[in-house]
């Protein structure tokens, strides 16, 4: 373990500028992903039609590896294959495909009784929706954002198979110089970074819905 | 530190499509199809062996209700590694150690086992936490009343479970068992970061050196991505037709009343 220390120590600069690289590549899709989501999602619960084919073209997404779409969005982009836009559209177009049934489902599991009392106060559509639906669709997609968090952190260091620099580059080290210490550093950061990620999302879930702590 | 030259004129994405046209690359001993049925190998290999650890274990965490936030901590916690760290820790760290070099013949030529063990050990591990969160979610789910029922009909535990339990569950299993096939398919790309394994990924590792070469660059990575991709949306629809003939006709929405 002291080892892991003092090689962060050496090379500190570069550690911390990959950390921040993963840090951004992981939170900006993800709110990316959940502003695509959610009128997507919306759309898919408020007309019952566009469920199936709406929640079927996100799971095919879903499907297609993301070494796989690193590597062909340079080509739709006209992007450079190190440019680290590929993995921040990569990731974006994952969350999105995973939030998209999670938003629908969630506001489908708001009871219609609630909703019918909403009506009856006088809200319009929108505020019902804003006021009442969403808030308490909360949970649901919340817990849809954490797996999508966490995924994507670790998704993010496939890129260094690729070449892009962030903490997976210290695995790509570690393999071509046979040393340990630097992969302990990589793994050791990733998993810190989810589990930041995941207290920090759980936070926010707490924050929106004080209901649920009485 | 990059692995790539710089690169301002990537060969077009139609190169790719030349290059899957061409059946020099598909057939040979590192063609495509020899790399697919590697690839398909692996996959097969993990999520079996996964299957085998996962489902005894959430059947029996279902049934008895026990352990149930480990399990749930297990498979999140298992989620947040990232795999190809965990790859080439295992090659650092375990491979010196594993001293058998024979072969298994049609998987594994002679002196590759010490690097297969710890790719199969990252892929057994990525497909735990579906196979096993969905058996335990699926045996939860069974109506405590149909347990009693079984119960009161005297069957043993074994009974339910066998009869009962396992039934029931089959469709939340099932689905387990297609995204944990999924994201070993998806994930058995990184067999080709250590040597002497294929796979799909064997062209993409390969083609990062040499990106602008027409046979084995960046054609070759994008032609064996697609590969990679079109091989899960077909192993995926047989998995759901597998899925839609082995549930019970009791069991489908359309046999319901809502």
């Amino acid at each position: 373990m002291s080892n892991v220390w003092e090689y962060f120590r050496d090379h500190q600069d570069d550690v911390l500028s990959w950390t921040w690289t993963t840090v951004w590549l992981a939170a900006v899709p993800l709110v990316v992903g959940l502003l695509l989501a959610l009128p997507l999602g919306w759309l898919a619960n408020r007309h019952r039609w566009s469920y199936p084919p709406l929640v079927t073209a996100a799971g095919l997404l879903y499907t297609v590896p993301s070494l796989v779409l690193f590597l062909v969005l340079p080509g739709i982009l006209g992007t450079k294959i190190l440019d680290t836009l590929n993995v921040a559209v990569a990731l974006t177009v994952y969350t999105f495909a995973l939030l998209v049934r999670t938003v629908a489902d969630g506001l489908n599991s708001v009871e219609q009784q609630t909703l019918a009392a909403a009506d009856a106060m006088g809200y319009t559509s929108r505020q019902r929706f804003f006021g009442v639906q969403l808030p308490l669709a909360v949970p649901v997609i919340g817990a849809g954002l954490r797996v999508a968090a966490v995924s994507n952190v670790s998704l993010i260091s496939v890129a260094s198979i690729i070449g892009v620099p962030q903490l997976g580059s210290l695995f790509i080290i570690g393999n071509t110089n046979s040393q340990l210490t630097p992969i302990l550093l990589g793994l050791i950061l990733i998993v810190a970074l989810a589990l930041v990620f995941d207290v920090v999302i759980l936070g926010g879930i707490r924050l929106l819905t004080p209901w649920r702590r009485a | 530190m990059s692995l790539l030259p710089t690169d301002n004129d990537l060969p077009g994405l139609g190169r790719a499509t030349i290059w899957l046209n061409d059946p020099q690359n598909w057939w040979g001993e590192s063609g495509l199809l020899a790399r697919i049925r590697e690839h398909l190998l692996y996959t097969l290999i993990a999520v079996a062996l996964a299957a085998l650890i996962a489902v005894p274990l959430g059947l029996l965490v279902g049934h008895t209700g026990r352990g149930a936030g480990l399990v749930g901590a297990i498979a999140g916690g298992i989620r947040a590694v990232p795999s190809l760290g965990l790859v080439v820790l295992l090659v650092v760290w375990i491979s010196p150690h594993i001293h058998t070099i024979d072969e298994i013949p049609g998987l594994i030529r002679r002196g590759g086992l010490p690097y297969l063990v710890p790719v199969l050990i990252v892929l057994v591990a990525l497909a735990i936490p579906p196979l096993l969160t969905s058996t335990y979610a699926g045996v939860q789910a069974v109506d405590p009343v149909v347990r009693d029922a079984a119960k009161g009909m005297g069957m043993t535990g074994a009974q339910v479970v066998r009869k009962v339990e396992i039934p029931i569950a089959l469709p939340l299993m099932l689905s387990g068992l297609r995204s944990a096939t999924l994201q070993v398919l998806a994930t058995a790309t990184v067999a080709a970061f250590v040597p002497f394994l294929g796979g799909l990924g064997r062209f993409i590792k390969d083609g990062t050196g040499r990106l602008f070469d027409l046979q084995y660059g960046y054609p070759a990575m994008v032609g064996a991505g697609i590969v990679v991709a079109v091989l899960a949306v077909v192993v995926d629809g047989l998995l759901y037709l597998v899925q839609r003939l082995a549930v019970s006709p009791g069991l489908r929405p359309q046999g319901r009343k809502k």
